[in-house]
């Protein structure tokens, strides 16, 4: 059938075309590329509950960034720190967090959720900002990459871009399988039954409250795998990255590429700060523009940029049910008519 | 910890509230009735705090920045819900939420261009300087309790509009059912108009109020906005008496969590916030079943 | 012996000063169609709610067969064995019609949450979905977006969801609210083949089809149990009498 061939070949042709970009485009670019990967893996983890779930949530940035401090804390100062050690430990420091966060807020709905999620990730940003823990409001810097060896045998050498690419490119191309699978899932049509109609699924026996915390620890675990390997290639942490600033600019990716799919926010990512980069060499005051973009792409595009290739990406190879008009998170919720 | 000492962080502590329920009640005042989400409110406590300082720059009068600021930032109220806010309502939270941060953006690099990246400070009225004696160590700067007295009428005058009036009267029915207050005929578009920009002024008033102590510096934006959000949701969404009792708890329990825990002064209010949501995840005042 | 299925005893259901439900018991048995009658702000709803969890209870208290539900949350009750349909039609509108049926199947099977495989492939699933929509006649519309039926339809899909997660006790919230005649037909026809191997409560307006269906009658009114008992009798009951005549000059 025409439109499941066209629906295998652009994806393999734009995978082919990522795996091979270290021998096509300079350092600069391979970095800037990693940088995409990794600001739509934390997007995407993002759109789980966000797109899937119908929770938007303001504080996944905390996710991202206390990964990153987990790999400067447990890294030896001078050394390059284990990647068997620092993963695991950055990647569950996160998946907690967010099963702390997540038991909390999900309590709550609708605007609450926002603003208490807001809260919680604020709370994350002033744990790093306020105290002594890896170097205060001055953040820590990583020196070295991780290193992916067994004994004294090194397998890959993250200190060459290349070789950092696509270790970053194999996770997020993982990353977008595990979502696939999860969205796919009985698990994963539950989690939309309670977006549309939250009151149904859990009068059908879904375990609602259940079903939103383990997506969004999950969430949480993917937005650490990011903020790891982000924090290696910076070198650096700061509190920042944990800010609720960052949480809405993987938001705004989110909405941007279309929040209904699993590679949405990816191209999204790869919109915005592609845009972040124009804007940058053009003003010193991208950020106005930015945010004037922002603002004109959300009233235009209420389903996100996909909207505008109909054509390219009409196949449902990543789709899960055909959708009749559905809002992008339900309006209704408690105490608000 | 002795009595005297006791009193001033309480004091302390009411006078934080007081400017925190200022802000936080224009907050819960947009959410209530308007029904957006509004993350920009932060920028409108630093737009007073801005004009405060550039107002008296330029006339050395605190009070025509008071009087000054309010209406300036009344009037950007009006012009931005005209031109940017309405286009906000019926949308769903995530658009409201991306958009009020586009706004951030916007508005951050605006200060930004006019106001530079300093942090300015404000000279407080004449005969509001000084302290009053407590003890004979321990004195209270007059314009705190100056503060306190000012945010203690502007809160009876809210008090008094919303529960005594018929405008408060539309108000509390907007907030509580907003499409039944439609319905029945009242011009929405007025009210609207006018209570964003109140809720802004309201903003606008906390931040001109707090300058000459706290300073005027990027970012005191975000501090305000975290809190407010904070308040509002303790106290309940839309509730300007919850508001109140959440802003005091938080002003009391931070200004008391400063003095125990220094390093985790900015926690307290979190767990405390924790704390209050696993009892009544609707906010002390909020709604209670779905 | 007819078995009990559904007890509830003394039910109360304060709102601040309110008392919506006061004292009300009753039962249903499997196999039987217990109807709820009363004129408006009687406390149906609120009994309703009550009994599917979606209302905690102020007093008093609720059995599912042998077992104390009362405390337990409305996706708890569920999976207890209760099945509700509501007076608003809630389903997933953008879901199609197999799929709205087959997630109902899917919150009762086993690794009905699992994060891998796809629902779409189970075929124990997808028979037991398609098996509910013939029963109730909507085998036809199968891959039609649920958002795009007509009123009748919906409602009647709602019934198939209700089936298809098996519950004993099923609650029908108004479900003839808003039908013409010739649907309402159809769905007394449905409900009444409900009750086979199931205990069925129905709050209903419409009294035609309230005394066709109900093998017992409970009639309410300011939230009280003024009667109960089989259909003629509570008919005749001048409690019943005066609740309706009073409202005989208003709406009915």
């Amino acid at each position: 059938m025409g439109g499941k061939v066209r629906g295998r070949i652009v994806p393999a042709a734009l995978i082919g075309a990522a795996v091979a970009l270290p021998f096509l485009a300079t350092t600069y670019y391979l970095q800037f590329a990693s940088k995409i990967l990794l600001m739509g893996l934390l997007a995407m983890a993002l759109n789980l509950v966000v797109g899937f779930g119908g929770l938007v949530s303001l504080c996944h940035a905390a996710f991202f960034g206390l990964a990153g401090y987990m790999l400067a804390i447990a890294a030896p100062q001078y050394e390059a720190g284990s990647i068997w050690l620092t993963l695991p430990a950055a990647v569950g420091a996160a998946a907690l967090a967010a099963l702390a966060i997540g038991a909390l807020s999900l309590r709550t709905r609708g605007i609450y959720f926002i603003m208490v999620t807001l809260a919680f990730g604020e709370m994350l940003f002033f744990l790093f900002h306020d105290t002594k823990l890896a170097g205060g409001s001055d953040g820590t810097f990583i020196y070295y990459k991780p290193e992916v060896a067994i004994g004294t045998l090194r397998l890959l050498d993250l200190e060459k871009a290349s070789a950092f690419y696509w270790v970053v490119l194999g996770f997020t191309l993982a990353g977008i399988a595990l979502l696939a699978m999860i969205v796919r899932s009985p698990f994963g049509h539950a989690l939309a039954a309670a977006r549309v109609n939250e009151r149904r699924a859990r009068s059908l026996g879904f375990p609602i409250y259940c079903i939103r915390l383990a997506a969004f620890a999950m969430s949480g675990a993917l937005a650490g795998v990011s903020g790891y390997f982000a924090a290696a290639q910076f070198g650096y942490v700061a509190p920042q990255m944990l800010g609720w600033h960052m949480s809405a600019t993987a938001l705004a990716m989110v909405v941007l590429g279309g929040m209904r799919t699993v590679t949405g926010p990816l191209l999204g990512a790869a919109i915005l700060m592609g845009l972040e980069e124009v804007l940058r060499a053009t003003t010193e005051h991208w950020k106005l523009v930015e945010g004037l973009i922002i603002i004109g792409l959300v009233l235009a595009f209420p389903e996100g940029v996909r909207q505008l290739f109909p054509i390219i990406f009409k196949p449902h190879a990543f789709r899960i049910p055909r959708r009749a008009r559905e809002p992008a998170v339900p309006a209704r919720e408690a105490g608000h008519a | 910890m002795d009595l005297v000492s006791f009193a001033v962080q309480l004091l302390n502590g009411v006078q934080y509230g007081l400017v925190l329920f200022l802000v936080a009640s224009g907050l819960t005042l947009v959410f209530g009735i308007l029904g957006v989400i509004n993350l920009a409110h932060g920028a409108f406590y630093m737009l007073g705090a801005y004009l405060a300082y550039w107002i008296t720059a330029y006339t050395g009068s605190f009070w025509l920045a008071l009087i000054g600021g309010v209406a300036i930032a009344f009037v950007v109220g009006l012009l931005l819900e005209e031109i940017f806010v309405k286009r906000l309502y019926g949308r769903d939270h995530l658009a409201q939420v991306l958009l009020s941060f586009g706004l951030i953006l916007v508005l951050d690099e605006l200060r930004h261009i006019l106001f530079g990246k300093d942090v300015h400070s404000v000279a407080a009225p004449e005969f509001l300087r000084g302290s009053i004696q407590l003890t004979d160590v321990l004195s209270y700067p007059v314009f705190r309790l100056a503060i306190c007295a000012f945010c203690l009428a502007v809160a009876v005058a809210i008090f008094f509009v919303i529960e005594k009036t018929r405008i408060g009267m539309i108000v509390r029915a907007g907030a509580e059912n907003r499409d039944m207050t439609r319905a029945l005929g009242i011009p929405f578009d007025v009210v609207n108009r006018y209570v964003f920009a109140v809720g802004i002024a309201l903003a606008a008033l906390g931040g001109i109020v707090v300058s000459p102590i706290s300073t005027v510096f990027p970012g005191m934006d975000n501090q305000m906005l975290i809190l407010s959000f904070v308040v509002v949701v303790l106290g309940g969404i839309g509730s300007v008496a919850g508001a109140a009792i959440g802003a005091l708890l938080i002003g009391i329990s931070d200004s008391f969590g400063k003095v125990f825990f220094p390093n985790f002064s900015s926690f307290t209010v979190y767990v405390l916030m924790a704390a209050v949501l696993l009892w009544r995840p609707n906010g002390i005042l909020g709604r209670r079943e779905v | 012996m007819p078995e009990v299925a559904l007890r509830a005893e003394g039910l109360e259901k304060r709102f601040g000063g309110l008392r919506a439900v006061a004292e009300v018991s009753l039962d249903v048995h499997v196999g039987e169609i217990h109807a709820v009658i009363g004129p408006n702000g009687a406390g149906k709803s609120t009994l309703i709610n009550l009994l599917s969890g979606e209302l905690t209870p102020s007093a008093g208290s609720i059995f599912l067969g042998e077992r104390a539900v009362g405390t337990l949350g409305v996706h708890h009750r569920a999976l207890a064995g209760i099945g509700r349909s509501y007076q608003k039609t809630t389903i997933f509108l953008p879901f199609t019609v197999l799929e709205n049926v087959r997630l109902a199947a899917q919150a009762r099977a086993a690794g009905g949450l699992r994060i891998f495989g796809s629902p779409d492939r189970d075929g124990a699933l997808n028979g037991r979905a398609r098996a509910a929509l013939e029963t109730v006649g909507l085998a036809a519309r199968a891959e039609v977006a649920a958002g795009l039926l007509s009123h009748g339809e919906q409602r009647q899909l709602e019934i198939a969801m209700v089936l298809a997660t098996e519950p004993k006790t099923v609650l029908l919230d108004e479900p003839l609210a808003g039908m013409g005649a010739s649907e309402a037909k159809a769905m007394i026809e449905l409900i009444r083949s409900l009750k086979i191997g199931r205990a069925v409560l129905i709050v209903e307006h419409d009294m035609d089809a309230v005394f066709s269906l109900a093998d017992r009658l409970t009639v309410m009114a300011d939230g009280r149990v003024i009667a109960s008992g089989a259909p003629e009798e509570v008919r005749r009951h001048p409690a019943v009498r005066s609740a309706y005549l009073g409202e005989e000059g208003g709406v009915s």
